[in-house]
C-alpha cells in the first residue's frame, strides 16, 4: 500500500442528508497523474478539498505516502500535508508579486535555499522575467503558470489542480494544457487533476475516473474507459454516445440494425451504445427507412444526424468524400469492426 | 479625492466595469441636460471652501498675530491627539467584532451585528450627555454608589470623556467597512497559504489581514473625519479642540478669528485625506479573477466562544446598554417631573422636514454629476466630482461659518432662512448620496440603454423607463443615509437655523448644554428612533444581499 502517494478508501462525506461523496476508493502511484472527471456537483471538487485537508470526512481515510491524514476522528490541518493546490480561479495573492506569490511556501527554508527554489519554478514555467510584476499584470494564462509554480515550489507530495483551465477560453486552453503538461511529465509530480471537461480529463490522465453523484463509476486507462465503458453513465459522458434499444437473448443481442453476437448472459432488454465511427451509410432507394436528418459539416468528415425507422436517431462520422444531405434516404450498417456494448435497461451497467 | 481612490482599490471589481464604460463612451460627449446641472452643483459645492480662502487670504496682518496668541498648537495638539486615540481604538475595537460576527461560529451573530453597528444612529452630542449624567463625579453611577461611601468618581471631563464617546458611537464606522470586506473575502486565497504550509496564524496575518488594510484604512478615514469635525461630544465634555474653539470664538462675535481657525482646522482635514491616499499606496488590491464563490469556512470558537460572547457583549453594555439605560432614566424622571412634551412637536416636524428636504435636493443633485462620471468620463467630470466630495472632508462647522459670511456679505436675503441650512447640509452630504448613485448607476449597463434606443426610444423615455428604476434602490440608499446624517448633524444647525428655529439636535444640545438633562431626554430618543428608520432599511439590504450571493 506504501507505494501509493495518495491512497483512498471508503472516503464519504455528508451535507445534511446529500451525500457529496460515496465510499469513493482511489489510489494514485508516485509520478502519475489521475483525471477526475464528472459533470458539476458530482463531488469531485470536495474529494480534491479532502485530500488537501480542507474538509472534514465523514467515513473512510485518506492516506499520503504511507502516513494516515484523515480519518472520521482526526485530520491533519493542510500546512501540514504537503499537498499543493491548484484553485480554479487561481488564489495569487493580489498584494505580493509573483516571486513573493511564488516563494511562499517556502518560508521554512535559509533565504539562500528559498531563492534557488523560487528561481528554479519559475524557470520550469517560462516566467522568471516576470518575477516582480504583480498577479494584476499578467494575462491569464501567465496566472495559470504563476499559481502551478507556486504549488510545486515546496515540492508537495501531490499536486491537486481543481478545474484550473476552466477560467481560460477556448484556444488558450488548448495551449496551456499542453505546457501544463508537459511542465507536470519534466518535474515527475503526482497529480490528481479535477475537471468536467472530458476531453481535457483523456488528454491529461494515465489513469481516469468517472465520477457521477459522488460515487466512482470507473477506473482506468483513457483507452479503458472511452472503448470499454462500463456503465451506460460512463459511455455517454466521455463522447458522442448514441443507444439503441435492444434486446438480449442466449448469447446474441438483436437491434434495429441487426442481430450481433454478445457475450451476455440470461435475457431482457438493454440499450447498445453506437458512436459515430462504428456507422456506415450507403445510399438507399428507399427500403431502409432511414433518413439523413441533418449534416454537420467538421472539415475532413461530415458528422450526420440518422432517423431510423424506429424514430431513434443515431450520429454517423462519415469522411468527406461520401456526403449525404439533409432528406436523402440512407442504408444504415455498422460497420465491420463494431462490436456491441450492452447496458442493462435498469439501472445502466455493463451486462456480461 | 476619495472617490477615485476608493474606485481604483474596489476589490469587486465595479473598477473595471467603470473603466470599459469609460473606454466605449469617452468620445461621446454629455448633452447639456447632464452637463450644465452638473456643472451648477460643482460651482455650489464649491462656494464654502472657495469663500473661506479668500476671507483668508485676504486678512489683515492682525488676524495673523491673533491666531498665534489664541495658542493654535495647542488645540491642534488637542485635536490631533483626539484623532489619533480614537481612531486607532475603534479599529482596535472594530476588525474583531467585524470577524467574530462574519467568520465564526458566534451564537446569535447576526443579532450581535446589528446590535454592534446600532451606536451609529446615536449622536455625539445624546451620547455626551448621557455619559456625563452617567459617569460624572456626582453622576447616577456615584448616586447608586453613594452607600458604599463612595461621594466622588474620577474626573471624565477632557480627554478620557471625550476618547470614550466618540469610541464607543464612531467603531461601527470600521465595523461596516471591515464586516463587507470579511464577506467579500475569497476563501481560496487563504486556502493556498494553508497548503504551501503556513499555519491559521501565519495566514490569517500575512493573507487575510493585508486584503482588509483598504476596508480598515476607508473604515478608519472617516472616524477620524468625524472625530475631527465632532462638536456634540468634545464640548459636553469640555475638550476645547477646533471645532469647540471656534464655536466660542463665533459666540464670542470675534468672526475673523473664527474664520482663521476654520481654515487650519480645514487643513487638518486635508492632511487626514492625504495620509489616507498615501497609505493605499501603489498597491491596487482587486482580485485578478472572478474569484470563488464558496461561502469561507465558518471558524469553530469551542471554548473561547464564551470569551467572545463576553467581549461582544460588554462593548454593546457600553456603546448602547448605558446609553439606553441612562435615556431611560432621564426620561422617566422628565415625565414624572411634567416636562412640556409640547415642543417636541415642532422640533420633530422640524427634524424631517429640512432631512427630508436635505436628502432629496443631496440625491436628485448627485444624479447629473454620477451620469457624468459614469457615462460620460472626462477630467471634467473627475474635476466635478472631486469638487462634489470636497464637504467630506469638510467639518459642518467650517461649512456653516463660511455661508454665514458669505450670505452677510452677498445674500442677504438667504441669511436666517432655512435654506441657507440645507444648502449647508447638501455640501455637507452630497457625498454620501453621489456615493449611492454613482455605484448603482455603474451596476447599469449601458447595453441596456442602447437596447431601449435600439427599440425607439429617445433619451429621456430611456431614462424614465430603464435607468431610473433600476437605480431606484441606489437613490433610495443614498436619501436614507443622508437623513440618518442630516438629522444627527448639530453644528451647522445651531449656526444657520433661522432664529427661534428648533430641531430636535438644537433642543437636545440646548437642553444638556445647560445640564437639564430630563429635558433633553424626550427629544433624544425621538431622534435615536427617527434614525434608527434608515438603519433599519441598511440591515435590511445587507440580509438581502448575503441571501441572494448565497443562492
Amino acid at each position: 500500500m506504501t507505494e501509493f502517494a495518495v491512497h483512498c478508501a471508503g472516503l464519504t462525506k455528508r451535507y445534511g442528508d446529500v451525500k457529496a461523496v460515496d465510499g469513493v476508493d482511489l489510489a494514485v502511484g508516485s509520478g502519475e497523474t489521475l483525471s477526475i472527471v464528472g459533470p458539476s456537483g458530482s463531488g469531485k471538487t470536495t474529494i480534491l478539498r479532502i485530500i488537501a485537508g480542507f474538509e472534514a470526512i465523514d467515513a473512510g481515510n485518506v492516506v499520503l505516502q504511507g502516513v494516515s491524514v484523515s480519518t472520521p476522528q482526526t485530520v491533519i490541518p493542510p500546512e501540514r500535508r504537503r499537498v499543493g493546490f491548484v484553485f480554479q480561479e487561481h488564489a495569487l495573492f493580489p498584494h505580493k508579486t509573483v516571486a513573493e506569490n511564488v516563494s511562499f511556501g517556502l518560508h521554512k527554508m535559509p533565504a539562500n535555499e528559498r531563492r534557488r527554489r523560487q528561481e528554479e519554478a519559475l524557470d520550469l514555467v517560462h516566467l522568471s522575467r516576470y518575477a516582480r510584476r504583480y498577479p494584476h499584470e499578467l494575462s491569464g494564462g501567465e496566472r495559470q503558470r504563476v499559481a502551478l509554480a507556486r504549488a510545486m515550489a515546496p515540492k508537495p507530495s501531490v499536486l491537486l489542480l481543481d478545474e484550473p483551465f476552466s477560467g481560460l477560453d477556448a484556444n488558450l486552453r488548448l495551449r496551456i494544457r499542453e505546457e501544463v503538461k508537459t511542465i507536470l511529465a519534466a518535474s515527475g509530480a503526482t497529480v490528481i487533476f479535477v475537471t468536467h471537461d472530458q476531453e481535457g480529463a483523456l488528454f491529461m490522465g494515465d489513469t481516469i475516473a468517472i465520477i457521477n453523484q459522488g460515487k466512482i463509476e470507473q477506473t482506468g486507462t483513457p483507452q479503458q474507459v472511452f472503448h470499454a465503458p462500463v456503465t451506460k453513465f460512463a459511455a455517454r459522458f466521455l463522447g458522442a454516445t448514441d443507444f439503441l434499444h435492444g434486446r438480449y437473448q442466449g448469447g446474441r443481442v438483436e437491434t434495429e440494425l441487426g442481430v450481433f453476437p454478445a457475450d451476455v448472459a440470461g435475457s431482457g432488454e438493454c440499450e447498445v451504445m453506437t458512436r459515430p465511427d462504428d456507422i456506415d451509410l450507403a445510399p438507399s432507394n428507399g427500403g431502409s427507412g432511414a433518413v439523413v436528418l441533418s449534416r454537420t459539416f467538421q472539415g475532413i468528415s461530415n458528422l450526420y444526424g440518422v432517423k431510423l425507422p424506429s424514430g431513434a436517431v443515431l450520429r454517423a462520422q462519415r469522411p468527406h468524400h461520401e456526403s449525404y444531405a439533409p432528406g436523402d434516404k440512407v442504408d444504415v450498417r455498422p460497420s465491420p469492426h463494431y462490436v456491441p456494448r450492452c447496458f442493462a435497461a435498469d439501472d445502466g451497467r455493463l451486462l456480461q | 479625492m476619495i472617490a477615485s481612490a476608493q474606485q481604483t482599490t474596489d476589490p469587486t471589481g465595479g473598477d473595471d466595469a467603470h473603466f470599459r464604460q469609460g473606454r466605449r463612451w469617452s468620445s461621446k460627449r454629455p448633452p447639456l441636460a447632464i452637463l450644465v446641472p452638473a456643472v451648477c452643483v460643482g460651482i455650489a459645492m464649491l462656494l464654502p471652501l472657495a469663500y473661506l480662502v479668500i476671507r483668508g487670504a485676504e486678512a489683515s496682518n492682525d488676524a495673523w498675530d491673533i491666531l498665534f496668541r489664541v495658542r493654535t498648537l495647542h488645540h491642534i495638539g488637542r485635536t490631533a491627539l483626539l484623532v489619533i486615540l480614537v481612531t486607532a481604538s475603534s479599529a482596535l475595537l472594530a476588525v474583531p467584532i467585524a470577524w467574530l460576527t462574519t467568520q465564526t461560529d458566534l451564537p446569535f451573530r447576526r443579532a450581535w451585528a446589528v446590535l454592534a453597528a446600532l451606536p451609529l444612529v446615536v449622536p455625539t452630542f445624546v451620547g455626551g450627555f448621557l455619559f456625563v449624567s452617567a459617569l460624572g463625579p456626582r453622576g447616577i453611577l456615584q448616586q447608586a454608589l453613594e452607600p458604599l461611601g463612595i461621594d466622588r468618581l474620577p474626573e471624565i471631563y477632557g480627554l478620557p470623556g471625550a476618547f470614550l464617546v466618540l469610541t464607543l458611537l464612531s467603531y461601527p464606522y470600521v465595523l461596516l467597512t471591515v464586516r463587507s470586506a470579511f464577506q467579500s473575502i475569497d476563501p481560496t486565497f487563504e486556502e493556498s497559504a494553508r497548503t504551501l504550509g503556513h499555519g491559521r496564524m501565519s495566514a490569517a496575518l500575512r493573507i487575510t489581514l493585508p486584503q482588509l488594510r483598504p476596508a480598515i484604512t476607508s473604515g478608519s478615514l472617516l472616524v477620524a473625519l468625524y472625530t475631527l469635525s465632532d462638536f456634540g461630544a468634545v464640548s459636553l465634555m469640555r475638550f476645547p479642540t477646533f471645532t469647540w474653539v471656534i464655536y466660542q470664538q463665533y459666540q464670542a462675535f470675534d468672526r475673523s478669528i473664527a474664520g482663521m481657525l476654520s481654515i487650519v482646522l480645514v487643513c487638518m482635514a486635508f492632511a487626514v485625506v492625504l495620509l489616507d491616499a498615501y497609505t493605499r499606496g501603489r498597491l491596487r488590491y482587486y482580485r485578478v479573477d472572478a474569484g470563488s464563490s464558496r461561502a469561507p469556512d465558518v471558524v469553530r470558537l469551542g471554548r473561547w466562544k464564551w470569551v467572545a460572547v463576553i467581549f461582544l457583549a460588554f462593548v454593546v453594555t457600553m456603546a448602547l446598554g448605558i446609553p439606553a439605560g441612562v435615556l431611560l432614566y432621564w426620561l422617566i424622571r422628565g415625565v414624572l417631573a411634567g416636562e412640556p412634551l409640547l415642543a417636541l412637536w415642532s422640533a420633530t416636524a422640524n427634524s424631517l422636514a429640512v432631512s427630508g428636504a436635505a436628502a432629496v435636493v443631496s440625491v436628485v443633485c448627485s444624479i447629473p454629476i454620477a451620469a457624468m462620471v459614469v457615462r460620460y468620463p472626462s477630467t471634467l467630470a473627475r474635476l466635478i466630482e472631486r469638487v462634489s466630495f470636497i464637504g467630506f472632508a469638510l467639518p459642518g462647522i467650517v461649512v456653516a461659518l463660511s455661508l454665514v459670511f458669505f450670505a452677510v456679505n452677498y445674500a442677504r436675503p438667504m441669511y436666517q432662512t432655512v435654506w441657507l441650512l440645507i444648502f449647508a447640509y447638501v455640501v455637507l452630504f452630497l457625498p454620501a448620496a453621489l456615493g449611492a448613485t454613482r455605484s448603482s448607476l455603474l451596476r447599469v449597463s449601458p447595453e441596456l440603454e442602447d437596447a431601449a434606443r435600439g427599440l425607439g426610444r429617445t433619451h429621456l423615455q430611456t431614462m424614465r423607463a430603464i435607468t431610473l428604476p433600476l437605480i431606484a434602490p441606489g437613490m433610495l440608499m443614498g436619501m436614507a443615509l443622508v437623513f440618518l446624517v442630516t438629522m444627527k448633524e448639530l453644528p451647522a444647525t445651531l449656526i444657520l437655523g433661522p432664529l427661534g428655529f428648533k430641531t430636535l439636535a438644537t433642543s437636545i444640545w440646548n437642553a444638556s448644554s445647560e445640564a437639564f438633562f430630563a429635558q433633553a431626554a424626550a427629544p433624544a430618543l425621538v431622534l435615536i428612533m427617527l434614525s434608527s428608520l434608515p438603519m433599519a432599511f441598511f440591515v435590511t439590504q445587507e440580509f438581502r444581499a448575503a441571501t441572494a450571493s448565497k443562492s
